[in-house]
């Protein structure tokens, strides 16, 4: 019989000695190399990489890298628009049409000259190619039809773009800022064009931009990997190359980062940086995003429907319990449409977590015993958590809430057709205007149940004809201290009543090795830049 | 799972004495396998059309305006009834065309292509340990049944079984990265010797020895060592648990008592006749082991960074990312087949009664 053990531990002494070989044969893990940045990030979400299609966070952060647009804002204050590959504009007197003047000597990735021919037919062909991001050019009036004429090249040096009405210049330049309005190398695309296609199946996985950085390679959900360009028209980057890896498991991002395999990790948790927070070699920074977390009652519940039942559910939520656990770093108590940071945001948080309260406004609406409601939860963290903690604190309140727990898409699905009632989810920003947060939260041109437009105040069934007009004004406000009042005040009336309960603002926490410096996380995800990045 | 297979065995053991002709044979396989996959799909695709999540939200993201969603919606002919929707993936499929996957906007065949071989690496290693030390295992526990060799191989099945391979997988990193620094981090390669060999394969050890870059091979064996010894540890689980069982059922047989009075040495009874006998069953199991870990192991993948199969098709699932979602189950399916066949094909070889 001992032959057997024998055996046994001689096949176990065979695999360690496997193991014990390869770990000598291979060289020790060093650091990453000075001239190249290395960065652990959760990027399955990009589905594809062409600027006129490209409307997630990770697939924004890439576009930002690559691509150059004609104006920029100030990460630091967003108030100020910048000159990038304009030099100037103007805009008419009557508001309808701006001409841009575009820089001399820029050349695309590709050697190819960058000129306001380009930037005409970047525009066209996103309003042509009509993929989600659209929309945020589309709705100054341009269709497949007019936007040639409406947006033209005039000599190589001036782009002239006409709108249909005379809107805030405000809401078209930041609308000019946003991914959509990246500028790409029409004559590189022209080559790559198949049936009409604007070299769209070509550039969903190549790029034709003049950023400061170029795409080398994508592995979707495994790697992007980021050349320097030396050509940048505000100098060369620093990292030679950006190294983007795919780690799905934040505790593995931290082992890479602490081990130094990786400089960068993007996707760490509280219970992953809170112990980094003492390290020496590593570096916590936070950005504030313009992200807000929120709960929504659908208004086709008569019982969510009652304006008393709406006030009483913005007293039962625990803002300051959350803010010190599960949002500890992550997010900050925020109660206005409009994140900080935008034009016109209303940065006072009025409600408080008081149950006494929402049970007298919950008698006062004919529940003195509360009620039983579902809610709809994304299974993933923090929302989840989130939703517990609400749960717990609305039942104080005599509110009982049955969380639905499901994925994503699926939550996403319901809350589209109406089906839930309580929903629980994120909302970020479009572009960097206050449109983009009132015409979903503040806006509802028809609540019918067909309606085309599917803004966040419809799919609560929320029929709020006065301030649809009042948001729909406000884009047309050409003063802009007057629009920021306008949207101050809507945001006060969303903030009282409505079926909105907003909680949070995101901060996004990056964590880097202390010998990583230079990196700009700014206030939306293509505003974080690694151009200056630097390594000692 | 087993039973079924051996089931199939069985009455290929029982076919009539006088064969088929060999093409009527081979006609007759690859209409069974067409049948198999296509029953298959159906019931992945019907599947993939009850789940509540709109395919067309993966495609234009939650912002996209009504026209663009009904062109996106027409454009991956959901406006279609049901069967045509699937008579035109079937023709598309018979084509050798299985569609483009809304995540990658990639064709599904080139995502398969690069993601089963890292699949296929992970789960072959897996199973070699598994074979190489469950066996012994297996029988170590049988022979000394009651003792504590068998009590430590049925702990560590049962451990092996009831621990969540994520938290091993976390375990092991911390352990043997993190801490001793035997093996290196996630991932298939060191990120800089990304993209140096040319996929031939796509199974990276493969192509470096190809390559002739021993550093290469020897730095993607050294990534695959940690994954591969947690997966593995899970088929030694199944596999020692299993030899086991075979082992004491063959050993109560009156010709082992018979090798034994014959003045046998007790290894050749062991290691040459029980278990040559119980290479039958074996071979099922092995074969079953190896299939579910081609399937890929979504969780060690995620710890790991592995881009493999399991990552791939949850992550379409979860999408509605259809086209994706049935070009993976096409390829499992066409892996269990394979391998059904495969042991089939074994079975005549080992075993004289089902030559007849």
């Amino acid at each position: 019989m001992r032959k057997f053990a024998r055996s046994l531990i001689g096949a176990a002494f065979l695999a360690g000695v496997a193991a014990g070989v390869t770990s000598v044969a291979v060289p020790a893990w060093a650091d990453t190399p000075k001239d190249s940045l290395v960065m652990a990030w959760q990027f399955d979400d990009i589905i594809s990489l062409d600027p006129a299609e490209i409307f997630e966070l990770s697939g924004a952060e890439y576009g930002a890298q690559v691509y150059d647009r004609l104006i920029t804002y100030d990460v630091k204050d967003v108030s100020k628009i910048l000159p990038a590959l304009a030099e100037s504009w103007q805009v008419s007197d009557d508001g309808k049409t701006y001409t841009f003047k575009i820089r001399n000597g820029v050349k695309f990735h590709s050697g190819n000259a960058l000129t306001a021919e380009d930037a005409a037919y970047s525009f066209q062909r996103a309003v042509k190619l009509d993929k989600s991001p659209a929309f945020i050019l589309t709705q100054f009036g341009f269709t497949k039809s007019n936007v040639d004429q409406k947006i033209k090249a005039t000599d190589p040096n001036t782009l002239v773009i006409e709108t249909d009405q005379a809107y805030a210049p405000t809401f078209v330049l930041y609308c000019l800022t946003a991914g959509v309005a990246s500028i790409v190398d029409a004559k590189l695309l022209k080559e790559h064009e198949k049936d009409g296609d604007f070299g769209w199946n070509w550039l969903k996985t190549n790029s034709a931009g003049s950023g400061p950085f170029k795409l080398r390679q994508w592995k979707p959900s495994e790697m992007l990997t980021l050349d320097a360009n030396p050509a940048y028209r505000e100098g060369a980057p620093a990292m030679k190359r950006v190294i983007i890896r795919h780690i799905p498991e934040p505790a593995t991002q931290r082992l890479l980062l602490e081990k130094g395999d990786v400089d960068v990790a993007r996707n760490l948790k509280p219970e992953q940086f809170e112990p980094l927070k003492s390290s020496k070699e590593i570096r916590l920074v936070e950005a504030l995003k313009g992200t807000l977390w929120y709960i929504s009652l659908n208004q086709k519940n008569p019982i969510l429907s009652k304006p008393e039942v709406r006030k009483a559910m913005r007293y039962l939520v625990n803002y300051d319990a959350m803010r010190g656990s599960i949002m500890n770093g992550i997010g900050s108590v925020h109660q206005a449409f409009l994140p900080k940071g935008m034009l016109g945001a209303v940065e006072d948080n009025p409600f408080k977590y008081d149950p006494a309260k929402a049970r007298e406004l919950l008698t006062a609406a004919g529940y003195p015993d509360g009620f039983t409601v579902s809610m709809d939860v994304r299974n993933t963290s923090p929302t989840m958590d989130m939703a517990q903690t609400i749960q717990a604190s609305a039942a104080a309140g005599g509110v009982k809430i049955e969380l639905l727990p499901m994925d994503g898409k699926q939550a996403l699905t319901k809350y589209r057709a109406r089906n839930q009632d309580i929903y629980i989810g994120q909302w970020g920003p479009d572009y960097q205007d206050p449109n983009t947060n009132a015409d979903t939260f503040a806006s509802n041109p028809n609540n019918a149940d067909d309606a085309a437009a599917k803004p966040l105040a419809w799919r609560n069934a929320w029929d709020i004809p006065e301030l649809t007009k009042e948001t729909a004004a406000a884009v047309l406000e050409r003063d802009s201290a007057k629009r920021a009042a306008m949207y101050q005040d809507l945001q006060r009336k969303v903030m009282e009543d409505s079926p909105f309960v907003i909680m949070f603002q995101q901060t996004e926490v990056a964590a880097e090795r202390t010998n990583v410096e230079g990196m700009v996380w700014g206030p939306s995800f293509d505003t974080n830049y690694y151009r200056l990045a630097t390594k000692k | 799972m087993t039973d079924i297979i051996k089931a199939g065995g069985d009455t290929a053991a029982r076919r009539p004495r006088r064969p088929a002709g060999l093409p009527r044979r081979i006609a007759g396989l690859l209409v069974s396998v067409a049948m198999t996959l296509l029953g298959l799909l159906l019931v992945t695709f019907l599947i993939g059309r009850v789940v509540p999540i709109d395919p067309v939200l993966a495609a234009v993201g939650d912002r996209a305006n009504a026209e663009t969603y009904e062109r996106m919606r027409h454009e991956l002919g959901l406006d279609l009834p049901l069967w045509q929707q699937f008579g035109l993936y079937v023709a598309d499929v018979a084509r050798g065309d299985l569609g483009t996957s809304v995540l990658t906007s990639r064709p599904v065949l080139e995502d398969v292509a690069r993601v089963f071989p890292a699949t296929l690496e992970l789960a072959t290693a897996a199973v070699i340990i598994g074979v190489i030390l469950g066996v012994p295992a297996g029988v170590m526990a049988a022979v000394n049944r009651g003792r504590w060799p068998d009590h430590l191989v049925r702990v560590l099945g049962l451990v092996g079984y009831s621990v969540p391979v994520f938290w091993l997988g976390l375990v092991g990193l911390l352990l043997f990265y993190a801490k001793l620094d035997w093996v290196p981090g996630p991932g298939r390669l060191d990120v800089f010797y990304d993209g140096l060999v040319d996929p031939m394969t796509g199974i990276l050890t493969v192509d470096a020895l190809l390559a002739g870059e021993t550093e290469i091979f020897w730095n993607a064996l050294s990534h695959l060592i940690l994954p591969a010894s947690i997966l593995g540890y899970f088929s030694i689980a199944y596999i020692s648990r299993m030899t086991r069982s075979f082992m004491l059922d063959q050993l109560r047989q009156e010709y082992i008592t018979t090798a034994r009075v014959k003045g046998m040495s007790e290894a050749r009874v062991i290691w040459r006749h029980a278990l040559g006998n119980i290479a039958v069953p074996l071979i099922t199991v092995v074969a079953l082991s190896y299939a579910t870990l081609l399937e890929g192991s979504v969780l060690t993948e995620t710890v790991f960074a592995w881009p493999g199969l399991g990552q791939y098709i949850t992550n379409s699932l979860l999408s509605a990312d259809m086209n994706a979602v049935l070009g993976g189950t096409l390829v499992v399916g066409a892996v269990f087949i394979g391998l059904n066949l495969l042991s089939d094909l074994l079975y005549r070889v080992l075993d004289p009664r089902a030559r007849r």
